[in-house]
């Protein structure tokens, strides 16, 4: 299935599929971020090419494509992680509310994009210092347990814990410690939160509670997930890009990428005919 | 086979045996009150102890872990957390070669720095040699103990807005204190054993060494002079300082395993 994909790959790509519907929609949506002419390197081998697209504000986006398509380098990019790994190097703009985010003093930037990671990454912390880790180190005025009960809350997982915050948060199983992070990443309040892969260490039950509440904090934040789960971007997300060796195929809303794809490597893709 | 692996098995641990019981036979019968508190009396008269080897080797240790350690486990944190990748491979070899030069070695090296020029034996020069063994060790335990933090968590602070050196104080470090804590005990229980490095810059005596710039004391000094001697009496003695150097190593040791079974571990996975 590959070879027939791979040649159409090694001539010049078409320009972005981009529908009638989606620019419609897109027109009447507020843009959080626009990511435009963006090129990425790491070292000298080149990982994204000319990305351009939108993240709409108090929406799900979802990122899909195969391994190694540059689904997650594109997320990193976002929130600045990039600049972790030496020798990585990004062209072009991003903007968050219209401002550069390059630009910008990468730590108070990262508070307002928070990331949450493929494996659950508490810290080996109580879960109330786990959640309280964002404001303590911003120097937050605010009154902390408050805003840990707030943020525990939101992530669904208030109930769960509320008896034994200060218990280490390893004695939580890998589903609540994923939403114990989402709780962290939400406690310094961001405007977009970032989230890579969050469900591919979880089994079903903790995956579906985590889907249903992303679904419930788009009302809260923006929201940008990465998965290599078809049917999950199809549940999930407004907004659906289709990544293949390191181009942008295809953006949509999410109901017209999976039922009328724009581009036939869309189609083979979420038909199940490679990757 | 299965009976040869048993045996080896035995001997080695019997030999751990085997030198406690000596010692606690030999020396045990000479541990009294006195050897804590009184000074070392001439060969003839009964009763005095060691209390300024003790005394002694206490200061000598504490300036050992005052330089040796934050020099090694600042010196493991920029290893391990900033340096590149050559920068960190030749400070690691240079490390591990420091840490198996011989210890009298050290000594002379101490000797020809310190003693010599100043002309004066004293505790500084052999605080100064003990720190220079601790340097190495320190540093590369702690720099394996930094390594160990998986990087998810590094990611995981530096996502939430901290900079790189908050992650590594109020994540890297609190992650493997634990460990660090014990490297640090287990390279002080090292150097508080060692003799040669000392003979060149502490030499030892008899009386109280008041300040840090005189002849000091040392139990492992005290232990190889007195043992050395043909006294009965003095025999007992090094017996009793050897006890009281295995008791000390045991202590820490056993506080190293308390404190690593302690707290919040990392899982490993």
């Amino acid at each position: 299935m590959h070879a027939t994909v791979r040649p159409a790959l090694s001539v010049n790509l078409p320009p972005i599929v981009t529908s009638a519907a989606a620019r419609e929609t897109s027109s009447a949506l507020s843009m959080r971020m626009t990511v435009s002419k963006v090129n990425f390197f790491y070292g000298s081998k080149q990982v994204l090419f000319d990305m351009n697209m939108g993240v709409a504000t108090n929406k799900v986006t979802s990122l899909i494509g195969p391994s190694g398509c540059g689904k997650s380098t594109l997320l990193r990019t976002l929130n600045r992680m990039h600049e972790t790994v030496r020798g990585a190097r990004l062209e072009g703009e991003i903007l968050l509310d219209g401002q550069n985010i390059l630009a910008q003093d990468v730590t108070s930037y990262r508070r307002r994009v928070g990331m949450v990671f493929q494996r659950p990454n508490p810290f080996p912390k109580s879960i109330f210092d786990n959640v309280a880790y964002g404001l303590r180190i911003n120097g937050s005025k605010s009154p902390i347990s408050e805003a840990v009960e707030k943020s525990l809350r939101h992530a669904a997982l208030w109930d769960e814990v509320k008896d034994h915050l200060h218990k280490s948060a390893y004695e939580l199983s890998g589903g609540q410690q994923q939403r114990l992070c989402i709780a962290r990443a939400l406690a310094v309040e961001p405007e977009v939160l970032l989230l890579d892969e969050p469900c591919s260490a979880l089994d079903p039950i903790s995956t579906a509670k985590i889907e249903e509440l992303l679904v419930q904090l788009k009302d809260l934040c923006t929201i940008v997930t990465v998965t290599h789960n078809m049917q999950q971007a199809a549940r999930i997300s407004d907004f659906t890009a289709f990544l293949l060796t390191g181009q942008l195929i295809e953006f949509s809303p999410t109901p017209q990428l999976f039922t009328t794809p724009g581009d036939p490597r869309t189609e083979a893709y979420i038909t199940g005919r490679f990757g | 086979m299965l009976t040869m692996t048993g045996v080896c098995a035995l001997v080695a641990v019997s030999v751990l045996f085997l030198i406690l019981g000596y010692l606690a036979v030999h020396g045990g019968a000479s541990i009294n009150w006195n050897f804590f508190t009184k000074l070392p009396v001439p060969v003839g008269e009964t009763g005095g102890g060691l209390a300024n080897a003790i005394l002694g080797s206490a200061k000598m240790l504490l300036l050992a872990s005052i330089f040796g350690v934050p020099i090694g486990f600042f010196g493991a944190i920029y290893l391990a957390e900033f340096s590149g990748a050559t920068t960190a491979f030749v400070v690691r070899y240079a490390a591990d070669l420091l840490n198996g030069v011989p210890s009298i070695v050290i000594g002379i090296f101490a000797y020809s720095l310190v003693v010599h020029p100043f002309k004066q034996y004293s505790t500084l020069a052999g605080g100064f040699a003990l720190a220079l063994m601790m340097i190495p060790i320190t540093l590369r335990s702690t720099e394996e103990f930094l390594r160990g933090v998986p990087n998810p968590l590094r990611e995981a602070a530096m996502a939430l807005g901290a900079s790189k050196w908050k992650t590594v104080a109020t994540v890297i470090v609190p992650a493997a204190y634990r460990g660090i804590l014990t490297a640090i005990l287990l390279a002080f229980a090292r150097v508080a054993g060692e003799t040669a490095p000392l003979l060149f810059t502490a030499l030892g005596n008899q009386f109280w060494s008041p300040g840090w710039t005189q002849p000091t004391a040392s139990l492992p000094v005290m232990i190889y002079t007195y043992a050395l001697a043909p006294y009965d009496d003095w025999h007992r003695q090094a017996w009793a300082a050897g006890l009281v150097l295995l008791g000390l190593i045991l202590v820490i040791n056993i506080v190293a395993r308390a404190i690593l079974s302690r707290g919040i571990a990392v899982p490993r996975s």
